[in-house]
């Protein structure tokens, strides 16, 4: 096979959620020669990017989309002590978590894998996280930006209550605070006074990377 | 068996047409023909709870038709995942749905299905439709018949079943605990009835109606 071939092929079983093939293939990639960043930027990402615009056309539901998403896990966990090696900078820190009162996390857990695709090192807090944990985890490991994740229309407004907590603490303006989750919208993080908002994964590791170096920027300025 | 109204293009055997997600249809159907509402049913399927961003949509155009062979037209549904998007169509072609976020809601009251979330959070519940039509709307729709590894995923962390048990029997009774099995959760009943959906259904159609449990007097 080809390097060509093999990016093809790649994308083809990430696209089928074939775990095996994928985690093959991943290797197999590597022992051609093509660097962690090529198997990751010109086969697994936009592979898991096309995943995501399947789900939104009604194309893929649910099951597809976790077996995507476990699968390049798979080849991440491969990849992912070679690109720190390689002395790769991560993009920046993530703390992300599914808010309290609520359960759901699939979406959370795609927004993460493409996080960490993209470079991102990403703390997980898991499901039903409250106010209070979120204060901590952003006191000990001091990350670019918080994701509050929410799914019902009942636990939305734990957003406000997480932000007043960041507030209280004092370390609102030492985090960026990015919200989403399939009932969320722009108007909404607006008003509960995110900074911002992403309808899916790929829009949100583009925005973190945006904001990141924004905050940057200004913290050099 | 409740009869479903006729398609639409044919004449009408009722003054009011209820579009009704298909989870609910049946019991909607069973009370209109109990209290003698002249009321047809006219479904939706229920699937689209899971492209929830689809559901306005097919209510509108659905209303559209009816509306010109109705007097009324009213909705079966409560907000079910469309995050407002049902209720701004209702608010433009002047249609009223059942109140609350979904039919759990209506079934069990928002106070009550309130109190099972925050008592546990992990709750997943069913219905008697969900009951019956598990094996399609849930095993087979998350995929769980073709990837069973897939179960932790979605339920790792679910803690336990609440059914919500309308009009139980043994049947039902049996494959509620059987749907809890399959999920690997204990099973909770909670005996809801008919007289949520009963009360929602007068107020949405019979806004000055008699409360249920009164006897209307001639
Ligand atoms: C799968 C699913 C489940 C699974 C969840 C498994 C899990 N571990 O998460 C199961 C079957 C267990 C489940 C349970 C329930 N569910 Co559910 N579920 C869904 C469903 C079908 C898909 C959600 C999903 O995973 N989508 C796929 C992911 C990839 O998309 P996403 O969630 O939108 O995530 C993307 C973006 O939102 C964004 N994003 C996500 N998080 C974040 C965070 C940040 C910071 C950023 C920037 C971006 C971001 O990026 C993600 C990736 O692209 C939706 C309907 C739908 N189609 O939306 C209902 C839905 C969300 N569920 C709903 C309901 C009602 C329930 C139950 C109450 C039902 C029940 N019978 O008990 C329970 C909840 C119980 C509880 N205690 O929480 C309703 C919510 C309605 C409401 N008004 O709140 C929905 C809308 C269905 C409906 N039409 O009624 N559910």
């Amino acid at each position: 096979m080809t390097p060509d071939e093999l990016l093809k092929t790649l994308y083809d079983e990430t696209l089928l959620g074939n775990a095996p093939a994928v985690l093959a293939l991943t290797q197999q990639g590597l022992d051609l020669g093509l660097t962690p960043e090529s198997l990751l930027f010109d086969s697994l990402i936009p592979s898991l990017e096309e995943v995501g615009a399947r789900f939104e056309r009604g194309d893929y539901f649910v099951p597809e989309m976790l077996i995507a998403g476990r699968a390049m896990s798979g080849a991440l966990a491969l990849l992912r002590p070679l690109l720190a090696e390689t002395g790769v900078q991560t993009v920046g820190t993530f703390v992300m978590g599914t808010v309290k009162g609520d359960v759901h996390d699939i979406g959370k857990n795609l927004v993460n894998i493409m996080l960490e695709g993209a470079g991102f090192h990403v703390i997980d807090l898991g499901v039903q996280v409250p106010p209070e944990r979120f204060v901590e985890a952003i006191n000990e490991y001091k990350p670019d930006i918080v994701g509050f994740s929410a799914f019902l229309t009942t636990t939305m407004p734990m957003f406000k209550a997480n932000i007043n907590a960041l507030e209280k603490a004092g370390i609102r303006d030492q985090v960026v605070v990015m919200v989403g989750g399939a009932p969320v919208t722009q108007e909404y993080a607006d008003a509960v006074g995110a900074d911002a908002y992403a309808a899916d994964a790929s829009q949100t590791v583009k925005k973190a990377k945006d904001l990141i170096q924004k905050k940057r920027a200004m913290v050099s300025a | 068996m409740v009869e479903v109204a006729a398609p639409v293009g044919e004449v009408p055997a009722g003054e009011v047409a209820l579009i009704a997600c298909g989870a609910i249809a049946q019991p909607c159907g069973r009370i209109v023909q109990q209290r003698g509402w002249s009321v047809d049913i006219h479904p939706l399927p229920p699937l689209l709870h899971n492209r929830p961003d689809l559901i306005a949509g097919e209510v509108e155009e659905l209303a559209l038709q009816l509306r010109p062979r109705y007097s009324s037209v009213a909705v079966a549904y409560a907000d079910c995942g469309t995050y407002g998007a049902l209720d701004s169509v209702c608010a433009r072609l002047g249609l009223r749905r059942l109140a609350g976020l979904h039919c759990y809601d209506v079934f069990a009251g928002q106070d009550r299905l309130a109190a099972f979330f925050s008592e546990q959070p992990g709750t997943y519940v069913l219905t008697d439709f969900l009951v019956r039509s598990f094996a399609r709307t849930v095993v087979a729709e998350l995929g769980l018949d073709r990837y069973p590894e897939l179960r932790d995923t979605y339920f790792g962390n679910y803690t336990r079943v609440v059914w919500l048990a309308q009009e139980p029997d043994a049947e039902l009774a049996h494959l509620a605990s059987k749907a809890a099995d399959c999920l690997g959760l204990p099973l909770t009943t909670v005996d809801v009835g008919t007289t949520g959906l009963e009360r929602e259904l007068t107020t949405l159609l019979h806004p000055t109606a008699a409360p249920i449990g009164c006897i209307a007097k001639k």
